[in-house]
């Protein structure tokens, strides 16, 4: 791997391409646009940059960059008010754009991090892209001055027209940008107190909602360049084995069929005119690949392996302790103890991986759905032996990420492609089926809890220990602890930090992770690891509440008693729920409360369960404090989003493994949530102000176990082993 | 060779007839609003209007479809991306990633041409597309605002 840090080159060079949907729908390929100083090509007309986030038209638009990546997350939207709030802007006439990375690059990082996960696209971003509107709207006021020979202490901004305030003479941005444009950018800029917001705040509609009702939206999956071909691709399903043979001649004398490639040692690919075409021909191929040493691997051999992880000494790692929980248990008044399990999980994202790719000798260009355009960028100039300076990636909306696209194989397997057919652009588009087998699965796992209460049902003990593959260890090794340990597997349950921090005080606590991986790639899945902590812990809270014969919500709110921002959330759901008032007839309620993402959250759910067994979430309401809430509108679509990814795994989804291939292949198996099943969802946007937190994950942890601890209410027994469609729920 | 009637206009177009008709609408008629997500007629991305009826297209092959069917895609659905479903869709702002809102859109206009004023139990029924970003709760509101904005104009559009 490169490092882009190191990197950078003359500006002058950069090459621009035309892309994405300004361009109609049809990309034109590696089309040069000479002499537009600084400006992005893509938009076509005419302008000046003003400072690195802000391009302003003469016709007083505004284009903003964005760097982080659009997945329906509404970070787009969120980091445009951002820097129209400091900009001073008119609203109306915003739009946005993507800087390249190669781009980015080229200008040494000017537009910093471009990656889009865990939540940070906002939160670490928010501080430099304010600045980057204040810094552009003091050279647009600084240039009105000039132009007037007056002090710029004596102009203002407001809606993107600034004043002359004794005179009253006035200007747009698109009027003096280009004097602007030539300025130096001040160094120093002062931010506006949040009290002060007009935009940030604000429920504004998105930006780009508009061209997803009509089909013109241009995913990566649509993209279309002169003379492409297209491409599908099958990699080992026992992960890692290498290709022994298949029938390429069958394949080849199929119709449309241009060539059959391997990719790497694991991985073929058929190559044919219209990606139906390489698919049907990748069926007939037949291929076998190698004994793999994994060939036998199973759920129940993995279930084994985990199973003893409960118990061993070695490979266990300590996330959080106090006191000395093993003995406060022994000796408590009374013992819990529950072993509770979760399975592998895929994202599914609608739209399937794909990435399409040209390269020459001395170029490579891919178009792509990414989460992390640098990462795209490195595994493309890694895939096709360039240097970096010598690659882009044109980044497109992304039909979905949820983690999932901020691995980089695909991007990779398509510039290897490429690679085999200079010149040509290949659009590799996986399968359903191939998205379901490659998958960065949001790791299978075993939690073994054990509770000490004491004489008068306080909790006095509590020992977790996680039995689990390490995210880290697969997805990003660098990030281990020297000791190998895998601090993310803590998220939620951390002593202390600002981040992901229990809430509850408990005189004697032990949480450990004995990390046991398989061969089964995981990685980040929304809401990653306080998935399976806060369903682990929140369920078997509400199991050590009842033994107490305590109230679970009050049991929580005596643990978190010195956690206030925990429990506020926590007493706003009650409250809208309202915990303490009779519900109505066969309905049981639940609660949950977690942090993460530096995002205090907390869930109450409503269910029935009727005299079959079948259960109805009627109601979930959560409360979120995420310091500031950009735009509470999408906060509340983020939740509702997050409410729909955890139920679905909770109740429906599960990869299994078979001959250590995975089993479930698409939806007839791996069946979500719709319509029908979908509750009532309410959010109660609470910001308190003063930190940033994130927005796209930190819900999920807690829908799942507000719902299980209402499922327990309803049955009478706790459901600890998932997803819920093996177990049989009965009406207490 | 299949001869199409894709949102009013008729083409023909050279195609092996085992093609599912999703994949000749985003291939040969480079139609790609029309989505691909399971390929096994379970997401409902794909969905399309044959004769006015909402229908998978990964599910169906070219050569069942006849000259005289009329298709309408997303593309078709009306002139100016202003039916009355694509209205509500805007007003609420339902999409977060988008991919799906294709298909969803395509099922909301069926179902309110069938049932103008369709209950939540008609939602649940007619409305089985999955959307893995989970805006089904705006859908709903969508559906009903559009059978509220619905006058006698909604259709199929574009003269289909």
């Amino acid at each position: 791997m490169i490092d882009l840090k190191s990197t950078s080159r003359d500006v002058s060079r950069r090459r621009f391409l035309i892309s994405s949907a300004a361009a109609g729908g049809g990309l034109a390929l590696g089309l040069r646009l000479p002499g537009v100083r600084n400006a992005f090509a893509q938009n076509g007309a005419e302008g000046h940059e003003v400072g690195a986030w802000v391009f302003i038209r003469p016709n007083d638009e505004v284009v903003i960059r964005i760097a982080r990546s659009e997945m329906g997350q509404g970070t787009l939207t969120g980091l445009a008010q951002l820097v129209a709030e400091e900009l001073d802007c008119d609203w109306k006439k915003v739009k946005t754009e993507y800087p390249t990375p190669g781009q980015n690059l080229a200008r040494s990082r000017v537009w910093g991090d471009m990656s889009t996960g865990g939540s940070r696209g906002i939160r670490g971003s928010q501080e430099y892209v304010r600045k980057g509107g204040a810094v552009a709207r003091e050279m647009l006021i600084q240039a009105a001055a000039n132009q007037w020979k007056v002090p710029a202490v004596e102009c203002k901004a407001e809606a993107g027209s600034i004043t002359h305030t004794p005179t009253g003479r006035k200007t747009t941005y698109g009027k003096v940008a280009n004097a602007a444009a030539q300025l130096e950018p001040p160094k120093d800029v002062k931010l506006k107190d949040p009290k002060d917001w007009k935009i940030i705040g604000k429920p504004l509609a998105r930006l780009d909602t508009a061209d997803k009702l009509t089909g013109k939206q241009v995913y990566a999956i649509d993209v279309k360049l002169p003379g492409m071909l297209n491409a599908s691709i099958m990699d080992a399903p026992v992960f890692g084995a290498k290709v022994k043979s298949y029938d390429e001649a069958k394949a080849k004398a199929m119709p449309g069929v241009r060539h059959v490639l391997r990719v790497g040692e694991t991985a073929v690919a058929v190559v044919a005119d219209t990606w139906w075409q390489a698919n049907q021909a990748l069926k007939a191929l037949n291929i076998v690949w190698e004994e793999s040493p994994n060939d036998k691997v199973s759920s129940e051999s993995i279930r084994e392996l985990l199973q003893q992880g409960l118990d061993a000494k070695e490979g266990v790692f300590i996330g959080n302790k106090a006191g000395d929980a093993p003995q406060a248990i022994g000796n408590a008044a009374k013992k819990i103890d529950a072993v509770y399990f979760a399975p592998f999980e895929n994202h599914f994202t609608m739209e399937p991986m794909n990435c399409t790719a040209l390269v020459t000798a001395d170029r490579c260009e891919v178009w792509g759905a990414t989460q992390n355009a640098e990462g795209a960028l490195a595994a493309a100039a890694e895939a096709a032996g360039l240097h970096p300076s010598k690659c882009d990636v044109h980044k497109l909306h992304l039909g979905g990420g949820f983690g999932r696209r901020g691995r980089q194989d695909y991007t990779t397997k398509a510039v290897l492609i490429a690679k085999q057919l200079h010149g040509v652009p290949i659009k590799l588009i996986w399968s359903r089926e191939e998205d379901m087998r490659q998958c960065s699965y949001r790791p299978v796992g075993l939690c073994k809890l054990s509770a000490g209460l004491d004489d008068k049902g306080d909790l006095i003990g509590l020992h977790m220990r996680i039995a689990a593959p390490s995210i880290l260890a697969s997805a990003a090794p660098n990030r281990l602890d020297s000791d190998g340990r895998d601090s993310a597997a803590f998220q939620g349950l951390n002593p202390v930090g600002a981040e992901a921090r229990l809430g509850y005080a408990i005189p004697n606590l032990l949480i450990e992770h004995a990390i046991r991986n398989t061969h089964v790639p995981v990685g980040f899945w929304r809401g990653v690891n306080t998935n399976q902590n806060a369903i682990w812990l929140e369920s078997f809270i509400d199991e050590v509440a009842r033994a107490a014969s305590k109230d679970p919500l009050e049991f929580r709110r005596q643990l978190l008693a010195n956690s206030p921002k925990h429990l506020a959330v926590l007493n706003a759901v009650a409250d809208r729920i309202g915990w303490g008032t009779p519900p109505g007839p066969g309905v049981h309620r639940g609660v949950a409360q977690f942090m993460g993402y530096a995002t205090y959250c907390a869930g109450a759910a409503e269910v029935s369960v009727n005299e079959r067994g079948k259960l109805k979430v009627h109601r979930v309401v959560i409360a979120i404090d995420s310091g500031y809430a950009v735009n509470p509108q999408q906060v509340a679509m983020q939740t509702e989003g997050s409410v729909a990814f955890g139920l679905g795994a909770m109740r429906y989804q599960e990869c299994t493994v078979s001959n250590g291939r995975m089993v479930q292949e698409n939806l007839d198996t791996y069946p979500m949530v719709l319509m029908d099943d979908f509750p009532k969802v309410e959010t109660i946007v609470m910001p308190s102000g003063g930190f940033w937190g994130g927005v796209g994950e930190p819900t999920i942890s807690v829908a799942a176990p507000a719902v299980l601890n209402a499922i327990h209410a309803a049955t009478g027994s706790p459901f600890r082993s998932l997803p819920l469609k093996n177990a049989r729920l009965q009406k207490a | 060779m299949a001869k199409l009637n894709i949102n009013g206009k008729s083409l023909t177009l050279t195609v092996d007839g085992d093609t599912p008709l999703l994949w000749v609408l985003r291939e040969q008629a480079g139609l790609t609003g029309t989505k691909y997500g399971c390929g096994i007629g379970l997401c409902g991305a794909c969905s399309v209007h044959i004769n006015g009826d909402v229908q998978r297209s990964c599910t169906i092959l070219v050569k069942d479809v006849k000259p005289a069917d009329k298709i309408v895609t997303i593309e078709g659905l009306s002139p100016r991306g202003d039916h009355p479903v694509q209205k509500a869709w805007l007003a609420l702002d339902v999409p977060q990633c988008g991919y799906c809102q294709s298909g969803q859109i395509m099922a909301a206009a069926a179902l309110l041409k069938r049932k103008p004023k369709p209950t939540d139990t008609d939602i649940d029924e007619a409305m089985t597309n999955v959307c893995r970003c989970g805006t089904y709760q705006r859908i709903r509101a969508a559906v009903h605002q559009a059978a509220t904005n619905t006058n006698a104009a909604i259709g199929n559009g574009n003269k289909a």
